[in-house]
C-alpha cells in the first residue's frame, strides 16, 4: 500500500510549493507532507536582492501562496524543521527535532546556500549573505546605519543589490573576480555594456581581483583589501559569489550526485522512489533546444517547470522538462531578459542600439537560434522563447534589420 | 474592500474581496484563485498573469504603459482588447464589481 504513505518534500521554496501544487492539480490523492528549513511560509525570492531592499515592497507581500493554500490542499506544511538524513531502503526520513516519518514518495526540493568567501575577516559584523528573507531583512536593516558598501562578486544578485544600495543614495562598489562582468553568461561587448551601466550610475567597479581579506574595526567591517592591496573602505558587505548545492542529505543516501543531484527531464534520481527539482537538481535536458546534456539551473522557471515534470512522475502521467529556459535581472530601470542557454562559440547579432537601454543580442548556433539577451525588450524576449522553442532558423541580416518582423520567421521554424 | 470576479477556465466564477492597493495578481494569488501563475512575481517580466478584462471595464481602467503593452505581445493565449498583465492592474475603488476571465494557458 505505497501509495498511501505520504510523499513528503523536504524543502519549501518554489519546487517544493509548485510540486506540491501540481501533484495536487494533477488528482494525486496520498498525503503530502512539505518540510521547510525557515521559519517563513514558502515566498517570493527576486524582491530580496530588490524591492525589499530599496523599500518598494515588504515582507508581508511576499507570500507565494495565499494563507489558506496548504491546508485546503491537503498540503501538511511544517516549518522551522530540517531534515538530517534519508533511509532509502526503509523509506524514511529523520527530521532534526529528533522525529521521523516514512515515505511513499521523496522529494528534494532543498536548493543551494551561499558559497562562503574564504578570507580571514569573513565572520565579522557587517559582511551579509543575500539568499534567503532573514538574510535579505538583515541586509535592509543594516542600510540604514550605512552609507558606503561593497558587493564582493559581480553576478546578477550583485548587481542588483548594488543597483538598489545606489536607489538608497549608498556609495557602492564592486569587486568582480573574473576580468570582466558576468563573464561566464555573456560575451565581451554584453559585459562591456552591463559595465557601463553602472559606472554611469556612479558604482565603483573593479574587475579582476580577488579579495585578500576583510578589516575591522571593533568587530564591524571597515575595508576590503583586495588582492593587489587596495583597500576599499565601507561599513557594510554584501557577498555574491555563487551558491551550492545542497546534496548532503542526497549524497548520504546513496543518491547520484555531481554538481547538484542528477535527475533526468523527469525529475527521478538514481533512486527510484526519489525525485529531485530547483536549484539542486542537475537535469538531463533531451527536450531543451541548444542545451547540454545536462544543465543545473538556479532559476524560477526551472525549479517550477521540474516541478511540474517530477509531479507528472507521482500520478503515472510523464510529461518530461521540455522548456526554454528563461531568467530575468532589473537593474535600475535596465530590464534583462534572458532566454535559452547561449554558449562562448556562438555567433552573436545586435537588434537595436546599446546606446538606447534597448536592445536584444541573439545567439545563433549552425543557423539556429539559441539564445536572446533583452535589454527593455520584452516583446522581442517573449517573441525568442518561441523561436528558441520552435528551432526557428533565422537570417542574421533580418535579425538585425529592425524593420524586419520576427513574428514573420514563424513559417521558417 | 472591492470585489473583484474572477472568471475560471471551467466557467465558473470566484468573487473575491481585494485590499485596495494590492495587484489584481496579488488578489488572485491570495485567494487560491487558480490559472494565474504569475512567475515573476509581479514584476512585468513573465506574462504569465495574463486576463481579459470585461468589455465594460476596458476604458475605465488605466492603459497599459509600454513595458506591459510589449509583453502582451507574447502571452500564451490569444491577445484581445480585454488583454492585460493583472500584476499592473492596482485595485482603487474604481474597480468595484470588475471582472476578468482568465485564458487558458499561461506558458
Amino acid at each position: 500500500m505505497a501509495a498511501q504513505q505520504p510523499l513528503v518534500i523536504v524543502g519549501a521554496s518554489y519546487a517544493g510549493t509548485q510540486l506540491a501544487a501540481s501533484a495536487r492539480e494533477l488528482g494525486f490523492d496520498a498525503p503530502i507532507v512539505m518540510i521547510g528549513d525557515e521559519g517563513h511560509a514558502p515566498y517570493q525570492r527576486p524582491p530580496l536582492s530588490k524591492g525589499l531592499l530599496t523599500g518598494k515592497t515588504t515582507a508581508d507581500k511576499l507570500a507565494l501562496r495565499g494563507p489558506d493554500f496548504f491546508e485546503q490542499n491537503g498540503i501538511d506544511l511544517r516549518l522551522g524543521l530540517r531534515a538530517t538524513a534519508i533511509d532509502a531502503g526503509a523509506r524514511t526520513v529523520t527530521l532534526d527535532d529528533g522525529g521521523g516519518m516514512a515515505y511513499g514518495w521523496l522529494a528534494l526540493a532543498t536548493g543551494a546556500r551561499c558559497r562562503p568567501l574564504p578570507v580571514p575577516g569573513a565572520e565579522v559584523e557587517g559582511v551579509f549573505n543575500l539568499r534567503t528573507l532573514d538574510d535579505a531583512l538583515r541586509v535592509a536593516d543594516a542600510l540604514s546605519r550605512s552609507t558606503r558598501a561593497c558587493v564582493i562578486g559581480g553576478g546578477f544578485i550583485g548587481l542588483e543589490v548594488a543597483s538598489a544600495l545606489r536607489a538608497k543614495g549608498m556609495e557602492v562598489s564592486v569587486i568582480e573576480s573574473q576580468p570582466r562582468l558576468l563573464a561566464r553568461a555573456f560575451p565581451p561587448h554584453m559585459s562591456a555594456y552591463i559595465e557601463a551601466a553602472h559606472r554611469r550610475r556612479g558604482v565603483g567597479l573593479v574587475s579582476g581581483r580577488g579579495v585578500r581579506m576583510l578589516h575591522q574595526v571593533q568587530g564591524r567591517v571597515d575595508a576590503v583589501e583586495l588582492d593587489d592591496g587596495t583597500r576599499i573602505p565601507c561599513d557594510m558587505v554584501v557577498l555574491g559569489v555563487g551558491v551550492l548545492p545542497n546534496t548532503g542529505l542526497a549524497e548520504a543516501a546513496g543518491i547520484a550526485t555531481e554538481n547538484g543531484i542528477l535527475v533526468d527531464a523527469l525529475g527521478r534520481t538514481s533512486n527510484p522512489r526519489v525525485l529531485a527539482a530547483g536549484d539542486v537538481a542537475n537535469m538531463l535536458a533531451p527536450r531543451v533546444p541548444g542545451a547540454p546534456a545536462r544543465m543545473r539551473l538556479e532559476s524560477i522557471q526551472a525549479a517550477n517547470d521540474g516541478a511540474r515534470a517530477a509531479a507528472s512522475v507521482l500520478v503515472g502521467r510523464e510529461q518530461p522538462f521540455s522548456g526554454v529556459p528563461w531568467f530575468w535581472s532589473d537593474q535600475y530601470e535596465l530590464k534583462f531578459q534572458m532566454a535559452g542557454l547561449p554558449l562562448a562559440g556562438d555567433q552573436t547579432v545586435l537588434r537595436g542600439d546599446m546606446e538606447t537601454d534597448r536592445f536584444t543580442l541573439f545567439y545563433l548556433r549552425d543557423g539556429a537560434l539559441v539564445g536572446a539577451h533583452s535589454v527593455n525588450r520584452p516583446a522581442e524576449h517573449m517573441q525568442c522563447r518561441k523561436l528558441i522553442a520552435a528551432g526557428a532558423r533565422v537570417a542574421p541580416a533580418q535579425i538585425a534589420d529592425e524593420s524586419f518582423d520576427l513574428r514573420s520567421v514563424k513559417a521558417l521554424a | 474592500m472591492t470585489t473583484i470576479h474572477y472568471i475560471l477556465k471551467d466557467g465558473s466564477t470566484r468573487s473575491v474581496e481585494a485590499k485596495p492597493g494590492a495587484s489584481v495578481m496579488e488578489t488572485a494569488i491570495h485567494h487560491n484563485v487558480r490559472g494565474i501563475d504569475a512567475e515573476c512575481g509581479g514584476c512585468c517580466s513573465c506574462a504569465t498573469c495574463h486576463v481579459y478584462v470585461d468589455d465594460a471595464f476596458i476604458d475605465r481602467l488605466p492603459p497599459p504603459d509600454d513595458m506591459e503593452r510589449e509583453l502582451l505581445d507574447g502571452v500564451a493565449s490569444e491577445r484581445l482588447p480585454g488583454s492585460r498583465l493583472s500584476c499592473q492592474l492596482t485595485v482603487t475603488a474604481e474597480f468595484e464589481g470588475l471582472t476578468v476571465r482568465i485564458p487558458g494557458s499561461q506558458s
